[in-house]
Order: C-alpha cells, then structure tokens, then sequence
C-alpha cells in the first residue's frame, strides 16, 4: 500500500496519523505541502528516520522545488509525476488527506 | 494499468487539481488509461466553462476540458455536489458531464486503482 | 454496469462533522456506494471520530444535523464500523459517547484492514 501525505506535519496530523497505520515495507510519498516533512533538521526528522528504518520514503520532485526545498533527510528518494505513477502501478493507494 | 481520479477540491484554491492534473497527464504518457476524473465536494467546481483567469495563468476548466478531448478521460461532477455548488449543464464545460455518485461507484470496481486528490 | 468482482472499499472518516461538508458528503457517498454490494468499511480516525458524538443539535448553527443518518447505515448492510481506539481515547470520549455501535481496533489491526483493501477514501 501505497501512502501519500500532502499536509505540511505543522499544520495537520495527516503525517503523525499515517505513520500510526503504516505498514512494515509500504513506501510513502509526501506530495504538495506533504514535502515540508523531509526537510533537514526540522521537528520532525527524527521521527521521518524512524520511519525511513521500516519504509522506502519518496517525496515529489516538483514540489520540493517549487518550495525552495534543497536540504532533504538522507535516504529520502526524489520522484517527479512519471515515477508517482511508477508507484502507484506497484501498490494499492491510501491517499491521506 | 486503468485508473481512476477522485478530486475533491475546487481548482486554484488547492494544488489537488493542478497535481491531479499532472498524475493524469503522465499517466497517459507512460502508456496507463486514465478512465475517468470524478469530482466531489467542491471538486466539481473544476468544470465550470465561466472560469476566466488571467491570461499567464492556467485555465484549469480549459484543461480538463482537453484531457477529455484529446484522451477520452470522462470528466464528471458528482450531481448531488453540483446542485449544492451551481454547477448545471449550462455552465458546463463541453467535455464535462454531471452524474451520480453510483458512477463513481463502478469507477472504483472497474478499475485497478482508485486515486484521490484533496484537501 | 455488472459487478463482476466485489471489491473491498474503505471510507475514512477524518474530518469533523459542521465545520466543514467533508464528513457529509463522505456520507452520502457512503449511502450510494451501499446499495452495489461491495465489501464497505468505515473507519473514523481523528476528529472524524466527533462525527458519531451522541446529542448534537444543529438547530441553532442552521445547518442539517446526519449524527442520525449513520444509524440507518446497519439497515443499508454496512455493519462494519471501526473506530480508532487511540484518537476515541485522546479526545476523552468512549464508545458510550457515540450514536452507532461500532468496534473500538488498535493501530495495527486497522493499519492490517488497510493493507486488505483495494479502494481507499479519505473524508
């Protein structure tokens, strides 16, 4: 299953809420405001490299750079829309709203 | 791979359509059919033909209007969210229609992914 | 349009009810989608949860009270009702609080019910 997250972690539980339900080995995928979480040395990258420990973390390239967003947590993949659709081919989708 | 979109947010208000909008596009590119766009909640203001922006922005109705046009991609607006919003045939884009919920039903049981954009 | 294959459906209740339509709406969804006999759970996670809050009264706000509306789901053959046990505990509330019955699941138990499902959709 796949998870896309597309709040920022500082404005809505949608990133502290999916990783609750998540399972071992489901990627998850920060799209739009989603992408703030892989940001370095925020609140919540500890908890992104717990998460990173069990699950292929992804997050969508265009977004990232339309948000000035450079310094991403080790580990984190970087798709654009082609490799978003590569994903959901593999999996089943639980889009978090 | 077939797939369906749920959107459910009005455009330019949210990124979802614009990100919809993208998934779709490459979508069929790589070679998957997009079967259908669904639009709920304020999602079915997507679809209005009296959306007029700025000349250097986006026309988002234009758009669907031309996945329709160009990929067969059945744009449709949930009736019961429509009525709610103003959204009828006369303010309908060519390539849009407005239908039941039951639709969006046999979108989800006829195809291998259901997707949803939101708030 | 013959369901040839029953497909498990999850709705996820996330939003509270009033402030915005998304509980509503994801309601009446729910209604419709009843009646092609797929395989429909509903899960209320989060505020979602406030959705099922027993003595709403919507007079005074002007807007239609559904809290009732999720009781004629049983009658509608959509019996299976998940709530998330840590968002029911965190807001102070018990299953007492709620108008339907519904089974109270750890974490993992609906993250597992997740993993079964081929359409998902968030409220």
């Amino acid at each position: 299953m796949l998870h896309t997250i597309n709040k920022s972690p500082f404005s809505s539980d949608s990133f502290d809420t999916c990783i609750r339900f998540i399972q071992p080995g489901d990627p998850v995928l920060f799209i739009e405001n989603g992408v703030y979480s892989v940001q370095q040395g925020n609140r919540f990258s500890e908890t992104l490299a717990g998460v990173m420990k069990t699950n292929p973390v992804y997050a969508l390239r265009p977004d990232l750079e339309a948000r000035g967003i450079a310094k991403i947590i080790e580990g984190v993949s970087t798709v654009d829309y082609d490799g978003f659709v590569d994903l959901v081919a593999e999996h089943q989708v639980n889009s978090w709203l | 791979m077939k797939i369906g979109i749920l959107l459910k947010e009005g455009p330019y208000n949210h990124q979802a359509a614009d990100t919809a909008y993208k998934f779709a596009e490459a979508a069929i590119r790589k070679g998957h059919t997009v079967d259908a766009v669904f639009l709920y909640n304020d999602g079915v203001t997507n679809v209005t033909k009296m959306m007029d922006p700025p000349q250097d922005d986006r026309n988002i109705a234009v758009r669907w209007d031309q996945l329709h046009k160009e990929h067969g991609v059945e744009i449709l607006a949930c009736i019961a969210a429509s009525k709610r919003r103003g959204i009828c045939d006369e303010v309908l884009i060519e390539g849009g229609e407005i239908t039941g919920l039951g639709t969006l039903t046999d979108i989800a049981i006829r195809n291998d992914r259901l997707l949803t954009f939101g708030d | 349009m013959e369901n040839e294959n029953v497909k498990k459906i999850m709705h996820v209740m996330r939003h509270a009810p009033h402030g915005t339509i998304y509980s509503y709406e994801g309601l009446e969804m729910i209604l419709i989608m009843a009646a092609y006999e797929q395989d429909l759970s509903v899960v209320f996670i989060g505020d979602g949860i406030y959705s099922l809050k027993k003595n709403q009264d919507t007079a005074g706000i002007g807007i239609k009270g559904f809290a009732k509306t999720f009781m004629a789901l049983d009658g509608y053959d959509v019996e299976k009702l998940y709530v998330d046990r840590v968002s029911l505990e965190e807001r102070g509330l018990s299953e007492n609080d709620l108008v339907v019955d519904v089974e109270v699941l750890d974490s993992a138990e609906i993250g597992a019910l997740m993993n079964e499902q081929d359409v998902i959709i968030h409220h």
